[in-house]
């Protein structure tokens, strides 16, 4: 009974939540077609809060400057803001210390950086990386590069048909023997599934295999404990997570990150120039070559600080809700076809559909025709979309900002789309 | 702002005309759109005055794309080759009607793009067009 009445309460302080949270968002207030915008492309960018925007105002117009080298006012004023953010993102994700925290343009950024630093030392000819079968491109060319030119070889961990990896490929590949990383999405962006990294880390470290998450679609999501998934690299970008585009986040362990050389050499990452050899600062400096974005630096912290005052399970439940509000209307819609797992507690809020013939970009034009925005297409996941079967699909992702009312609009639009192609 | 999903463009889209392969086209080209993964095949068949005999086109895509290249198969049949040179973008974009995203512009422009390389390719002044072509 007791349990009954706070399950009421949190579901009515959350709906109180969200309308208060939209006013934090400016563009909200837009209207596409006389209609106020939908905006339900959370898994390419997510908006960004006035906090965040005032956060990146603040930094221009009072204390914009190079960091670290200046010794006057407003430089140490920057450069206090700029590893202030960097603690910021090493509490977000509980990360044992700030220096394992590297700033870089973004997921993307972060791969490629594990991939010519770490992957370049450690791995060799005859070595196996293992990616999954659900793999977002940037967590598959990286590796391709690196296995090509060192003579090593790629292993792929499929996926069910409800979008699951199949565990049991992971084990074989360990078993083969020589698998040096496994690299793998914490969230699908196509599917949504949440894959169970701390499980699949505990296995790959048995074999003495490293781990790469990238977590483009789940650190914005829910709370992320680096040190109990105990994964070795998380790689995710800050402008999923209400922060600026530009910025993004390399986790590694520290004795790893001390161990790899520079990424990109030059200017802030070195300790002593001589005319024919140097010497490099420790991580995380030593892999941030020239000026950063030191500003983007700045507005990644005022997002972790909003999402940790909504809190991140809060902003989990909420994605949640939503998710399993749609997946049911949308699944009621004549003629649609949903992937992925089917109960909302196994996937992130990212909702991937055909309705029977009708193109998946017709569909995403159809719905901008109703100011709903939504993305169509391969997702940047060809190989997953062949596994599937489909050239491409329609993508609706939410965030913590997006209501029941909003996926109204979106099945309303869905069902409009139906009647004009006569399905 | 009208909606560029007509009836006229659910037509063609469901009930293409000139859908299919020719057997002795003296002009074959074909392109993708990567974007959107839209494939578009143009043939043509000339009788002995380069006028268009025949017309086909072949693919698979969004309705903008598929609707606009059986379209365009249509506005081509019966006429000169020099005429079909000079078929315009907004010759297509008045048959397809509506307002079309710069993304989307892309799909309705594809075939025509791909028909323009066939016929330059014929009439070998291919390095003359380069410009012309991507401009589509």
């Amino acid at each position: 009974m007791q349990r009954h009445a706070q399950v009421v309460s949190n579901k009515e302080s959350s709906a109180y939540e969200v309308a208060r949270i939209r006013t934090d968002f400016p563009i909200l207030q837009r209207e596409i077609n006389g209609r106020p915008l939908v905006y339900l492309d959370n898994a390419a960018t997510s908006q960004k809060p006035a906090q965040v925007i005032q956060a990146l105002n603040q930094f221009y117009n009072h204390y914009n400057a190079n960091v670290y080298r200046g010794v006057y006012r407003i430089s140490e004023e920057a450069t206090v803001a700029y590893e202030e953010a960097r603690r910021k993102v090493a509490q977000f994700i509980n990360a044992r210390d700030p220096s394992e925290i590297v700033f870089v343009r973004g997921t993307t950024e972060a791969i490629n950086l594990v991939a010519y630093s770490w992957g370049r030392s450690n791995i060799g000819l005859g070595d196996s990386i293992m990616l999954t079968e659900m793999e977002h491109h940037s967590n598959i060319v990286p590796w391709q590069q690196l296995a090509r030119e060192k003579g090593a070889s790629l292993k792929y961990v499929g996926i069910s048909d409800d979008g699951r990896l199949i565990r049991g490929d992971a084990h074989q590949h360990l078993e083969a023997g020589n698998v040096k990383l496994l690299a793998v999405t914490h969230v699908s962006n196509v599917l949504g599934t949440i894959n169970p990294i701390r499980e699949l880390t505990r296995e790959a470290h048995k074999y003495g295999c490293k781990v790469l998450v990238d977590g483009a679609q789940s650190v914005p999501h829910m709370p992320i404990d680096v040190q109990d998934l105990n994964c070795d690299f998380l790689a995710f970008s800050g402008h999923k997570m209400c922060g600026p585009t530009g910025i993004g986040v390399l986790y590694g362990k520290r004795e790893l990150l001390q161990q790899m050389e520079p990424y990109q050499s030059g200017g802030e990452m070195i300790r002593e120039v001589h005319l024919y050899e140097a010497t490099f600062k420790d991580a995380p400096f030593k892999f941030e070559a020239g000026t950063t974005d030191i500003a983007g630096a700045i507005g990644l912290g005022a997002a972790t600080d909003y999402l940790s005052n909504l809190g991140l399970r809060k902003v989990r439940d909420h994605d949640k809700e939503i998710t399993k509000y749609a997946m049911d209307a949308l699944g009621k819609v004549k003629g649609l076809t949903m992937y992925g797992p089917a109960d909302p507690e196994t996937r992130g809020g990212v909702i991937s559909f055909n309705l029977a013939d009708v193109h998946a970009h017709d569909m995403a034009s159809m719905l901008d025709e109703d100011g709903i925005a939504v993305r169509s297409g391969h997702h940047c996941a060809q190989p997953l979309m062949e596994r599937l079967g489909v050239a491409a699909t329609t993508r609706a992702s939410v965030y913590l900002y997006n209501t029941e009312d909003e996926i109204d609009r979106l099945v309303e639009s869905v069902e409009r789309a139906g009647r004009v192609f006569k399905i | 702002m009208s909606s560029v999903y007509s009836e006229i463009i659910l037509d063609y889209y469901r009930h293409p005309r000139n859908k299919g392969t020719l057997e002795h086209p003296q002009i074959s080209a074909k392109d993708s759109n990567p974007l959107c993964g839209d494939i578009i095949e143009m043939q043509l068949e000339l009788d002995k005055n380069n006028d268009v005999k025949d017309v086909k086109f072949n693919g698979q895509g969004c309705a903008i794309s598929q609707a606009s290249a059986s379209m365009l198969t249509e506005l081509v049949k019966g006429k000169k080759l020099d005429d079909v040179r000079n078929i315009s973008k907004e010759e297509i974009l008045s048959l397809i009607g509506g307002q079309l995203s710069a993304v989307r512009l892309k799909c309705a422009l594809l075939s025509l793009k791909v028909l323009k390389t066939g016929v330059y390719s014929y009439l070998g002044s291919e390095s003359s067009s380069k410009e012309e072509l991507s401009q589509l």
